[in-house]
């Protein structure tokens, strides 16, 4: 059995002529976060839709928790959830039913107090009974948090978790996933552009550039490789191909 | 300690999933008077019209004064198939409004249970805009289509079950094509509205299209619905020529809706959700 709680093997994914995600592998070990990083097209979103089941892939294998997804995602879905910016909760639904109806999906136990305890946990309570449709980008990205939350995810995936938003409920937000992964060892995988957001809550990183996988490591293992100061750099040099000539063991800690 | 219950994951649909989903619709509706009202509104429309065209009728066709409810029912029977294929239909389009899709098939709810919450809210949907009017009918024309008795269970469970069968078939569709397929909602079903024979029997129909009416659940209905009205007496035969295409009609449905589901997962239409 693996031990790695996601194991991609090969994927890939085309959409005609258009390749999003080429030959793609990368294990994702338990209780880490790790950030799926890349520019725009680069196909984060791409692969996590395909660990999440939404999306077929075209070619390869993804277990989540030694299942195969492809096969078996019903008896891996209640252990996992996610948030993104690109789907939504129903609008005219208070937050209250919004949470109500996926805590029922998800087979909570005690429906009240787990949403009380997430109300208070995300600061969500005053508005809980507000339409999810008239809450602000901030409010509406800790309630689909909260949302993420209700099952007390074993694997948290996480598309662009702070796009959008105010650098202070940006910084909000991190702060408690950091203090939410401290607290039940969740393990998280993130797609982001933000490079700080990274440095903060990652210990592990996979650059993406045109649907393929192309560097790998720590972000400290990352500056070093790269010579930089900061992870925007690295990116940089990432996007635009740019590498310094690597030692012989360099070379082969950045095998993806 | 986990928050979540064990539960199997077997094929067997969940009910507390179901149940989810029926509420989430249930919070919509009661949280919107015009939605209610508009549920009424048109089947109500549509029987004041035909009320007033009976009442003109009766004295002008001896065909109507022999039954002078064949109209009135004709066009609430025909809103019970049109209003639960809507209510399929539309349902599952305010997932894809609200783009919550993403969020529910991430969930641990599948397909089929998604399709059965479907139905089943297209049932209360049908029942409140329906029944309304049907209940207004009865003192505005002194009609009740209650009079009908049990066999009205018969035509209008085989009627609705038709609907959920075209409804789950559009919604597949709109998944398919996205938003730009919707007016097939409030439009695909009018394709069988003429041969279907809901204001006049099926022997009108050219010979050919006669065929055709052979195997839509509806015109059996229909022919059954006259035969109550004018000769008193309930056509087993025609019923079970119904209940058959029925079945097949609604594995169909689902068939069809499931296909067109793991077709949206193959080309990525579960997350972006548009036009």
């Amino acid at each position: 059995m693996s031990s790695s709680v996601v194991s991609v093997s090969h994927i890939s994914k085309h959409f005609g002529n258009l390749i999003a995600v080429d030959d793609v592998s990368f294990d994702v070990v338990p209780q880490s976060t790790t950030a799926l990083l890349g520019g725009n097209g680069a196909g984060k979103t791409t692969t996590l839709s395909m660990l999440l089941g939404l999306l077929l892939p075209t070619a390869g294998s993804i277990s989540v928790f030694g299942v195969d997804m492809l096969r078996d995602r019903y008896r891996v879905l209640p252990r996992l959830n996610f948030s993104s910016p690109y789907v939504d909760l129903p609008r005219r639904l208070t937050v209250r039913e919004n949470l109500t109806v996926y805590a029922r999906l998800y087979g909570i136990i005690d429906i009240g107090a787990r949403i009380n305890a997430l109300s208070e946990e995300l600061q969500i309570g005053r508005f809980l009974k507000r339409p999810y449709g008239q809450l602000s980008a901030g409010e509406k990205t800790r309630v689909v948090l909260a949302k993420a939350l209700l099952n007390e995810p074993e694997l948290l995936l996480l598309d662009e978790p702070t796009a959008s938003l105010d650098p202070d409920t940006a910084d909000y937000v991190r702060g408690m996933l950091e203090a939410y992964r401290k607290r039940t060892g969740t393990t998280m995988l993130l797609a982001s552009h933000n490079m700080s957001e990274v440095e903060r809550l990652c210990d592990d990183v996979i650059m993406l550039r045109a649907g393929k996988l192309v560097d790998r490591g720590t972000p400290g293992q990352l500056l070093a490789r790269y010579g930089r100061r900061n992870m925007e750099e690295v990116f940089i040099d990432i996007a635009r191909e740019r590498r310094l000539e690597l030692a012989p063991d360099d070379q082969q800690a950045a095998k993806p | 300690m986990s928050v979540i219950a064990r539960e199997h994951t077997g094929f067997v649909p969940s009910l507390r999933r179901v149940y989810a989903l029926v509420l989430r619709h249930t919070y919509l509706l009661r949280s919107s008077g015009p939605r209610i009202l508009e549920l009424v509104y048109w089947p109500t429309v549509q029987m004041i019209l035909w009320g007033f065209i009976t009442v003109f009728l009766v004295g002008h066709s001896t065909w109507i004064a022999q039954a002078s409810g064949v109209l009135l029912s004709g066009v609430l029977l025909w809103d019970v198939l049109f209003r639960s294929q809507l209510g399929v239909s539309l349902v599952f389009m305010e997932e894809m409004w609200s783009r919550n899709l993403g969020h529910l098939f991430v969930s641990p709810l599948r397909p089929f249970e998604l399709g059965c919450a479907l139905i089943t809210m297209s049932l209360i949907r049908t029942l409140i805009g329906v029944g309304g009017a049907a209940l207004i009918a009865i003192p505005l024309f002194q009609y009740s289509i209650f009079s009908l008795g049990l066999p009205l269970l018969a035509f209008f469970t085989n009627l609705i079950v038709m609907g959920w069968a075209i409804g789950l078939l559009v919604s597949g569709i709109v998944l398919r094509y996205g938003l730009g397929a919707e007016s097939m909602a409030w439009i695909a079903i009018f394709a069988v509205q003429p041969i279907s024979g809901v204001y006049y029997p099926i022997e009108t129909l050219p010979v050919w299209l006669q065929y055709v009416a052979a195997i839509l659940p509806s015109s059996h209905v229909f022919e059954g619905m006259r035969s109550v009205l004018f000769d008193h007496t309930f056509r087993v035969d025609l019923l079970l020529h119904a209940v058959l295409l029925n079945v097949a009609y609604l594995a169909a449905g689902f068939v069809s809706f499931l296909a067109f589901f793991k077709v949206a997962r193959v080309r990525g239409q579960l997350l972006h959700v548009g036009e």
